[in-house]
Parts: structure tokens; C-alpha cells; sequence
């Protein structure tokens, strides 16, 4: 792997994470919240748990799936880079 | 032991701690005092980062906000965690790379330019000032409640606690007793919501607990939540009422402020490598994500047990918690139609906002206001939204010691937010306005002097809006975050992934996306409040919310003008290449 594509490819998933990082909050916790409400999950309504807890717990899995992510494509920078020396 | 005891030993020890932390933590360079000497291993960064960003509104008030605005609430829940997606994602690996002090210290850089970096400073200035003048207010609060210290001797305690830690350790000082504080805050915070967890629906988990039944009955919490807000004539309690287009806004607003608050930002440059500033940024959103999904299940249990222990109580037989409160001032009322009862309903029981307090006693032994009281609801009652947390132990009748507890947290939180804040503001004087523009000769040991006095003038300032709090407090912290939204944040991220944004393009983005956002809260809020509601907002954003379009305003001027004038030299661009590779 080269750096320009080291760079592509750090700009494709940041593209993927971005989209939904999006889509948990503005998506569920905002404009499909009050359909999401008809279905309930114990006591909450979903669109209600999507706003004040589910949101949050995507955020967090989300920053971890980056990291993993990066640590691979990183680690094809370096063994190309290896290779070539 | 009393309960006054009691807090004054939780406090005590806490206080100890910290000092303890600041002597075995000296800074002895300028590297130790602005980044902690790029050493803070990543789960301590993280629990840093999360004491650093959770002040004594997110302590204190955060969890009474939510319970007042129901389901709306999650703007702010949403709000000040997804920000650290786009920091994880967008900002802190870069920075980190970059490698320098200072939040000015890139933007300077970057843009090859002593004006980028003068912009930058006195955006940083005015947005930290800000936020520290809420952080002083919570730490007198704290101490006039249950210490029953004056506010302003709490104020005076405080500055002296920050000052030996930030002074003395600088950054490297602040990280260490930020790690302390945390676990106190959470701690603090945790507690009292998992004894009310069990209390009221049986389940010790908090998160859960607030969806779950109520105990010896079959109703679920929220469902009574929803009943007895509509018996009293609000909405119910999870049902939204905002308008989809201002909630996106004033959650963006939030999510991008956070990812460019410069006190939230430096804490990324005190890692060793940069696959630990992004590691970094995940443990910091997990240790804010344990108060931040806390928060909704405490604001449903306090609202609830707060409408239980005082709906239609006589005054003379009302709980305890309720006069205290009403003598501290965040409780009020006023008997309308002299029953004798306490009503509470929807709608100000009177005039002006906070309660203005006579001398003189009611018929009831209630304190009498001076404010005209309102006609067109029976509202008697006027609750100041921080009880919701500071009074919910005494509410739920849990032991002293509980309470004791949530003191020492609340002190936890906005002292180490204070702290956070202050070193930033004494950094980008010493480091970016004296050592990198009007001194440039002085040497390191000059340069860490000075960063120590700048420390120190700047925890005096923040002590004086401590004493003499600015009554626009509650009103400027949109500005802080609508600022860090429209000029730190698209500055940094335009840095770093457009190569062809010069230092012209940078400097009117600032100060366009500056200029358009603050005229736009400046009228709303200052100049004709009156207006301040929907038919008149552009696109029907909320002055709150407009940090979000102050964004793309900075976005469009910084591209356009850049288009029009010169490359960045080559040099500028090799640097951005470097930054982008880890």
C-alpha cells in the first residue's frame, strides 16, 4: 500500500463511519424517532431509547470499529513498506 | 456523624488528593506544562479527557434539563457525545501527528500565518472564559448548599485548589488529578441513581432500570411518567415537541462545538502516538457515555419522585429537602388560590424568571417574592432545574453519606473542568501570543515562567466571575459552542484535508463564520429578545442551533476566497501530506 492510498482508503471509511454516525443520530434519534415509537423494548419506545441511550452506545461502537479499522489499514502501510526495504 | 460532617470529610479528602497528585506531579519543561510530556498512557488520557469535558452543567444540571424537557432532552445527550465521533474520526489523530502544543499553535502553523494564529487565540479566549464562569458558579453553589459556606468563600476555596494543581503541574498536574476526579465524579454520580434504580422499579441498573416496571406493579415508569406530566398539563414525557429542522441544528451545533472546543482538543496532544489519540477518544466517550446514558434514567426517576413527594402536600407538612431548598433560593412558592397546597402544574408561577426574594415570611412560613405573579396558570411552584441532581438523594430519603458523596462529585466536575479550561487560556498566552508572536527571544524557562503567571491571572479572573457572576451566563453558552462550531473547528478540518486552503481562505472563514454567528445570537438574545422565536428565525434555526450554519458560512467564504488568491507554499503542503500519514 502506498501512501496515496493509504489516504484513499482512510477517506473511504471515514466516508462509511460519517454516513452512519448520521443515521443513528439525525435518522433514528430525529426524523425516524416518532415512527420508531410504535414499537417498545420493555418499557421504552424505541424512537424514545434511539434518543436518550441507543444513540450514544452506536457513537462508542462506532469510534472502536474506526480504530480497529485503521489498525489494519496502518499495518499495510508498514509491511509495504517493510517489503520494499 | 452529621451530614454536614460527613461532606465536609468527603470534600476534605478529595481536596487532599488532588493537592497530593499536583506535588508528585510537577511540570519541570514547557512540554510537561502544555502536554504532559507526550506521555499519558490512553485509558488515563481518556478518563482525563472525560472529567475535563464533563463540567458542572453536566453534573449538575444536565439531568434537570432533561427532566423538564422530556424526550426533547436528547438534543443534548446526542449533542455532547456524537462530537467525539467527528474528533475521533476527523480531528485528534492529525493533531496529534502534527505534534505541537497549542490549538492556535496548528492553525498558525498550517495557515503560515501570526494573524491565523491571533484569530485563533481570541476565539479560544472567548469561548474558554465563557465556559469557566458556569464552572465557578457551580463550585459556589456546591459549597453554599452543603457546606453552608458563603458562595463567595467557596469561590475563593476553589481557586486556590485549581491554582496549586494548574499552576504548580500544569498540564501534566491536571491530567493526574483529572483521572482522580473522575472516578470521584462517576462514583458520586452513580450511586445515588443506582439506590433510586432499586428503590423505585427494583432493577440496580439505571440504564435499565427507567424502562423497566414500576416495583409491586405492573405500570412501566415511563408510562406513569407520561400520565402524570399530562394530569398537570404538560406534554408527555416521550413525546418530542421541537420542530425536526431546529433539533438537527442545535444537535449539530453541539456535536461540531464539542469536536472543536480547544480544552477537549489538547487533551489529544498529551498521548505518545497517534494510534492512541484515536484509541484515546473511544475510552474517553465510554467514561462519558457511563454518566451520559445515567442522566436520562436520573431525570425520569427525580421527575417522578419529585411530582410523588409535593403535588398537592400542604406546605406546613412538605418535606424537608423543599424549605432548605426555598432558603438556598432554587426553590420558590407562592400559595394563589390560598389553599394552602402546593400546585404544581405547566406554565411560570410568576413574572421575570428567577424568584426575587423579599425578607419577610407568608402566612405559611414560605418565603415571599417581589415578583407579579402570573394569571393565566395555577402554577405555584418554581424549581430551578440543578435540585433535580443536587437534591434528588434528600428527595428519595437516602442516607447522609449519599449526599456527602454527590457534593464532593459535583466539586469533582467543575473543578477539573475549570482547570482544563484555565490551562488552555494561560498556553495560548504564554506559548502563542508572547513566545510565538511578540516575544520570540525568551527562552524555555522564561516561557514556562510566564505560562505559570498567565496560569495564575487566568484563575483569577475565573475566580472574580465566580464572586461577581455576568447575569448573561445561561445565554452565552450557545455562543461558546456556535463559536467553536463556526471558526476552530472548519479551520482545523479544512487544515487538514484541503491541501489548497491558504492562510486568506482560513482567516475570512474564521471570521466570517465568527462574525455571522455571533451577530445572529447577539440579536436574538441581546439586542430584541422579543423576537426571539420561530416566524422570525432564518430557516427557523434557533440561535442555539446556529453555530451549525455559521459552519457552512465559514466553509463557503474559506474555499471561495481561497480559489481566488495564491497556493499555500510548497512547504505548507508537504507539512499537510506529513500530518495525513500516521
Amino acid at each position: 500500500m502506498t501512501d496515496k492510498e493509504y489516504w484513499k482508503a482512510n477517506i473511504k471509511l471515514l466516508i462509511i463511519l460519517l454516513s452512519i454516525w448520521l443515521m443513528i443520530w439525525f435518522g433514528f434519534g430525529i426524523v425516524l424517532s416518532d415512527f420508531l415509537d410504535q414499537f417498545s423494548i420493555g418499557g421504552f419506545k424505541l424512537g424514545f431509547w434511539f434518543a436518550q441511550q441507543g444513540s450514544i452506545y452506536g457513537f462508542v461502537i462506532l469510534i472502536f470499529v474506526y480504530v480497529f479499522a485503521m489498525n489494519r489499514i496502518e499495518k499495510k502501510l508498514k509491511d509495504n513498506k517493510e517489503d520494499k526495504s | 456523624m452529621s451530614a454536614q460532617a460527613l461532606t465536609y470529610l468527603f470534600v476534605g479528602l478529595s481536596f487532599m488528593l488532588y493537592i497530593g497528585i499536583a506535588i508528585w506531579s510537577r511540570a519541570e519543561s514547557t512540554n510537561d506544562f502544555y502536554v504532559a510530556g507526550k506521555g499519558v498512557n490512553p485509558v488515563a488520557n481518556g478518563m482525563a479527557t472525560a472529567a475535563d469535558w464533563m463540567s458542572a452543567s453536566s453534573f449538575i444540571s444536565m439531568a434537570g434539563l432533561i427532566s423538564f424537557l422530556g424526550k426533547d432532552g436528547a438534543v443534548y445527550l446526542m449533542g455532547w457525545t456524537g462530537g467525539y465521533v467527528l474528533l475521533a474520526l476527523l480531528l485528534a489523530p492529525y493533531l496529534r501527528k502534527f505534534g505541537q502544543y497549542t490549538v492556535p499553535d496548528f492553525i498558525g502553523t498550517r495557515y503560515y500565518s501570526k494573524t491565523a494564529r491571533l484569530v485563533a487565540v481570541l476565539c479560544l479566549i472567548f469561548i474558554s472564559f465563557t465556559y469557566v464562569s458556569g464552572q465557578m458558579r457551580g463550585v459556589g453553589i456546591v459549597f453554599s448548599r452543603f457546606l453552608e459556606v458563603e458562595i463567595n468563600i467557596g469561590v475563593i476555596i476553589g481557586m486556590i485548589v485549581v491554582f496549586f494543581y494548574a499552576v504548580l503541574g500544569g498540564m501534566k498536574g491536571i491530567t493526574y488529578t483529572q483521572v482522580a476526579q473522575y472516578c470521584v465524579m462517576i462514583f458520586a454520580y452513580l450511586v445515588p441513581a443506582i439506590f433510586i434504580s432499586i428503590l423505585i422499579t427494583g432493577n440496580p441498573v439505571p440504564q435499565l432500570g427507567f424502562g423497566d416496571t414500576l416495583v409491586n406493579s405492573s405500570t412501566y415508569l415511563l408510562d406513569k411518567l407520561d400520565q402524570l406530566s399530562i394530569d398537570l398539563g404538560f406534554n408527555a414525557y416521550t413525546e418530542s415537541t421541537k420542530s425536526n429542522i431546529d433539533i438537527f441544528c442545535i444537535t449539530a451545533a453541539l456535536m461540531f462545538g464539542t469536536a472543536g472546543l480547544p480544552h477537549v482538543i489538547v487533551r489529544f496532544f498529551t498521548v505518545p502516538k497517534v494510534s492512541d489519540a484515536r484509541k484515546s477518544a473511544g475510552y474517553a466517550l465510554i467514561c462519558i457515555a457511563i454518566l451520559y446514558t445515567t442522566a436520562p434514567a436520573v431525570a425520569a426517576f427525580s421527575r417522578v419522585n419529585f411530582i410523588e413527594s409535593i403535588q398537592e402536600k400542604s406546605y406546613l407538612d412538605s418535606p424537608d429537602w423543599f424549605k432548605n431548598w426555598e432558603n438556598i433560593g432554587l426553590i420558590a412558592w407562592k400559595d394563589k388560590n390560598d389553599d394552602g397546597l402546593i400546585n404544581y402544574s405547566v406554565g411560570k408561577a410568576f413574572e421575570e424568571g428567577r424568584p426575587d426574594f423579599l425578607d419577610s415570611r407568608g402566612s405559611q412560613g414560605e418565603r415571599e417574592i417581589k415578583n407579579p405573579i402570573t394569571k393565566d396558570n395555577d402554577n405555584e411552584v418554581y424549581i430551578d432545574q440543578d435540585i433535580m441532581v443536587l437534591a434528588n438523594p434528600e428527595i428519595a430519603k437516602l442516607p447522609a453519606w449519599v449526599m456527602a458523596l454527590v457534593a464532593a462529585g459535583g466539586l469533582a466536575a467543575a473543578l477539573s473542568t475549570a482547570a482544563g479550561l484555565l490551562l488552555v487560556i494561560s498556553s495560548s498566552i504564554s506559548h502563542d501570543l508572547l513566545k510565538k508572536t511578540f516575544m520570540p527571544k525568551i527562552n524555555e524557562k522564561q516561557e514556562l515562567f510566564y505560562a505559570r503567571c498567565s496560569a495564575a491571572i487566568a484563575i483569577f479572573i475565573a475566580g472574580l466571575f465566580g464572586i461577581y457572576p455576568p447575569g448573561f451566563v445561561a445565554q452565552v453558552v450557545a455562543f461558546a459552542f456556535g463559536l467553536a462550531a463556526s471558526t476552530i473547528f472548519p479551520a482545523i478540518f479544512l487544515g487538514i484535508f484541503l491541501k489548497r486552503l491558504n492562510k486568506e481562505g482560513a482567516i475570512f472563514g474564521m471570521l466570517g463564520g465568527l462574525l455571522f454567528t455571533s451577530s445572529y445570537i447577539i440579536f436574538f438574545k441581546f439586542i430584541s429578545p422579543e423576537l426571539n422565536n420561530p416566524e422570525n428565525w432564518l430557516f427557523g434555526i434557533s440561535p442555539e442551533g446556529i453555530g451549525f450554519l455559521g459552519m457552512f458560512v465559514n466553509f463557503m467564504i474559506a474555499i471561495f476566497v481561497s480559489a481566488l488568491t495564491a497556493k499555500p507554499p510548497i512547504k505548507v503542503e508537504q507539512m499537510v501530506d506529513k500530518i495525513r500519514l500516521p
